[in-house]
């Protein structure tokens, strides 16, 4: 047999989790700096590429799809193939989706400074960085399915469904949310007008989220906790309802965007109560991971890799109980237009996305390396730094969100309006001051992984097992 | 019928978001009894599933956490009893009649009955009256801070293009009936660009700036200044009048004076010549309401009429 036909595809692996960090450090850092200019405007020194509307979407952009997209191509390529007993069907395929994965964050990196926009939120890329985009992302399906066809195990392994699941509906959304007719090279116009625009861009927003940020990541979660913990997952039966309930239910959920807008009632009801009932869905991933740890809690003592995963569940059962909470229209009146939001974002993006990767690369890149991880101690002191920089981070804008909202509707006995908007937005700065410092925490975290990713990667002993990526033989079922 | 007529296009639609709702959270239900009723007995060890992936990965199959079952359940019977109380199924208005409309118009009619007794009390007073009740001007002071102050400044100073409303200069009149007029229907200010205006050149733009400086007896070059005077005399005095003074029926503005709504440098006056300005103050009135304009009206016109 060929050393390809008897080896996993670790190059494509490596590429991309160290892109990730990479990009990780990047969109933090533009984040910090926006969340500075948002604290002390004058941050942006009068320069147009470092204004805020032009940076917040590179941040966006940068830690979506950037940091949390990479983990993700990571860590599917490198689940799909031990999980199915099979090296990747492609090397050059698994090849054009990193180099071509990479031009397309580059494109971004430069058309997002220089203003190139197609205004959707979370879909900023002009036209032809769209069609890169889907020219990726069906060879990465193709990639991805095409393992899975030739697993050597009849069972697909429950990581590989959210997986999927996350590719197919990312690669739905991304076209119909982007159909859009150019008028020139760098400008086109979206093929939706008025309340239909806004529709589908919620659409796709709120499943941008829920495909991207928690499919995916939930496929990751499948893996990497069961590994790290040495125990089963805790209920197969589980993993089967709430994995049906949850690409069922959040596909409705993104009207309650639009509460309160031109978008009929009838819709808008629709997208709360969908949202209600997505609430159980979320949840069944969360008790999943957790109760895997049964029987192994004292593991948590003693594994700061661990504890990243289950901090990580913790925070996305904390945002995914929040998001049903403010889906409900009578909460939305109150949270809608203020950094609640951003707060409620930052706790699924920071606690449950980021965490969860990170825990995940720590475990997948001395593994595909074959090098002992530097310091456990680091990963320690970068879990406190993240765990305190988030709290600081959502606190602040918790408190912020729901001051907003309470100072805009407080009314005066002539009923006339008790603050002025700029009152408002005064009132608001010790609160951007401590997000920027959380947000600096947490980026600090993320230098000192790189740092020990680094050691790591480039220490010159070998562990024992050295790059384990001898394809296994499937265990016989018992 | 159940369904509101000429909302969608055909009732295909109401039918098919009705059933395809309903149909699904049923789905969801079936999805549940079907998986959570299959429980083993309390005394039984939980089993893995045989399977094994990647060495040691396996699978327990404990049955569905009790409490979280009842969660789902919970959710899903809130959600159907929702779509039929409140708009959802279609067109179909829901049992209860709610809608954003119905509770804006609720909220709007509660709001006026509450507050219409503190506007009664200022209906029979004129403005110069109002202006000097600290309860009107107070009233018109919070409407002022909500509407205007993004481009007039909390202190009503006014910026470059946004005029000063403390002062006694006025593009469209400062009298009370003037107020009321510029904050109810707005204005539309306009200075034709040097090409409409048929200048030639910037040569003509320099001169006629030249006297304009001259008008406010500010430094200039008097030879330059008397070539504008003639242009100045074809042009500019059907708005600013021969003697530069404005005329507040067209919002031209006051030239003999030291104001300068788009700055007074050589260099700004001169754009404003050759480029011309277009300004607009939106119309307020169709949503605050004549009582509320008056009371605006009044607070400005105190700014400006202090004894």
């Amino acid at each position: 047999m060929s050393e390809e036909a008897t080896t996993y595809n670790y190059k494509v692996v490596r590429q991309f989790a160290l892109l990730s960090i990479a990009m990780g450090v990047i969109g933090m850092f533009v984040g910090v700096y926006a969340a500075a200019e948002l604290a002390w405007p004058w941050l942006n020194f009068d320069i147009p590429y470092i204004t805020f509307s032009r940076i917040r979407p590179l941040h966006t952009n940068a830690v979506i799809f950037g940091f949390g997209g990479s983990a993700l191509f990571a860590t599917s390529y490198y689940v799909v193939q031990r999980t199915c007993h099979t090296r990747l069907i492609s090397d050059k395929l698994a090849a054009f989706t990193f180099w071509g994965w990479f031009a397309i964050l580059l494109a971004a990196a430069i058309t997002l400074p220089l203003g190139f926009t197609s205004s959707k939120e979370y879909a900023e890329l002009e036209w032809p960085i769209d069609i890169a985009i889907t020219v990726v992302w069906v060879v990465y399906a193709i990639v991805f399915f095409g393992t899975i066809m030739q697993r050597k195990v009849k069972h697909i392994y429950v990581a590989n469904w959210f997986y999927g699941a996350f590719i197919i509906t990312i690669a739905m959304l991304h076209i119909f949310n982007n159909l859009e007719v150019p008028v020139g090279m760098w400008k086109s116009y979206s093929a939706y007008a008025g309340v239909q625009d806004a529709m589908v861009q919620w659409w796709y927003g709120h499943n941008a989220v829920g495909f991207f940020l928690t499919a995916g990541f939930l496929g990751m979660m499948y893996y990497f906790v069961p590994k790290q913990a040495g125990r089963p997952v805790y209920s197969y039966r589980l993993s089967i309802v709430h994995f049906w309930a949850l690409i069922f239910t959040y596909i409705w959920a993104g009207p309650h965007h639009l509460h309160y807008t031109a978008l009929p009632d009838w819709t808008q009801s629709l997208g709360m109560v969908m949202s209600l009932i997505l609430l159980a869905p979320s949840w069944g991933g969360m008790i999943n991971g957790i109760m895997t740890l049964s029987g192994a809690w004292d593991k948590l003592r003693t594994d700061p890799i661990l504890r990243f995963l289950i901090v990580a569940l913790s925070f996305y059962g904390m945002s995914t109980f929040e998001g049903p909470m403010m889906a409900i229209k009578t909460v939305n009146a109150l949270s809608h237009y203020t950094d609640w939001t951003i707060g409620h974002v930052h706790s699924g993006a920071l606690g449950w996305v980021a965490m969860i990767s990170m825990g995940s690369l720590y475990y997948l890149i001395p593994r595909v390396f074959g090098r002992k991880l530097y310091s456990l101690g680091l990963v320690e002191l970068h879990f406190w730094l993240a765990t305190i920089g988030i709290v600081l981070y959502i606190s602040a804008m918790w408190v912020s969100g729901i001051m907003q909202g309470l100072m805009w509707r407080a009314v005066n006995p002539d009923g006339t309006l008790t603050y002025s908007f700029v009152e408002s937005v005064a009132a608001m700065h010790p609160f951007y001051v401590t997000r920027f410092v959380g947000g600096a925490l947490f980026l600090t975290g993320m230098l000192i992984m790189t740092i020990n990713i680094l050691l790591t990667i480039t220490a010159a002993e070998e562990t024992e097992e050295g790059v384990n990526d001898r394809v296994l033989e499937p265990a016989p079922a018992h | 019928m159940y369904f509101v007529e000429g909302v969608f296009t055909s009732s295909f639609w109401d039918w098919f978001i009705t059933i395809g709702t309903l149909l699904s959270i049923f789905a969801c239900f079936l999805l549940i009894v079907w998986i959570g009723g299959d429980r083993p007995a309390p005394d039984q060890d939980v089993e893995t599933m045989g399977h094994v992936w990647d060495e040691d990965l396996e699978e327990y199959n404990n049955p569905l956490p009790m409490w979280w079952l009842q969660m789902f359940y919970i959710t899903l019977v809130f959600g159907l009893f929702y779509v039929f109380l409140y708009p959802s199924l279609g067109s179909f208005p829901g049992l209860l009649k709610e809608s954003q409309i119905v509770e804006y118009e609720r909220e709007m009619a509660s709001a006026k009955a509450r507050f219409a007794p503190t506007y009664a009390r200022y209906g029979q007073m004129d403005i110069p009256e109002l202006a000097k009740d600290p309860a009107a001007t107070q009233i018109g002071q919070r409407l002022f801070s909500t509407y205007c102050i993004a481009c007039h400044g909390s202190d009503a100073g006014g910026v470059k293009g946004y005029p000063n409303l403390r002062d006694d200069d006025w593009l469209w009149g400062g009298e009370p009936t003037q107020l009321i007029e510029t904050i109810a229907n707005g204005r539309n200010g306009l200075m034709p660009s040097a090409e409409a205006n048929r200048l030639e050149g910037d040569a003509d733009v320099k001169a006629v700036t030249q006297y304009v400086l001259s008008l406010s007896g500010r430094e200039h070059d008097a030879a330059a200044a008397e070539q504008g005077k003639a242009v100045y005399g074809k042009v500019c005095q059907a708005c600013h009048m021969p003697d530069g003074t404005g005329m507040t029926a067209l919002g031209a503005p006051n030239l003999t004076d030291d104001i300068w709504l788009y700055g007074g440098t050589v260099a700004e006056i001169e754009q404003t010549i050759k480029h011309g300005r277009q300004n607009r103050m939106p119309a307020h009135g169709e949503f605050l309401g004549e009582e509320k304009v008056k009371l605006l009206s009044a607070y400005i016109y105190s700014l400006s009429n202090k004894e």
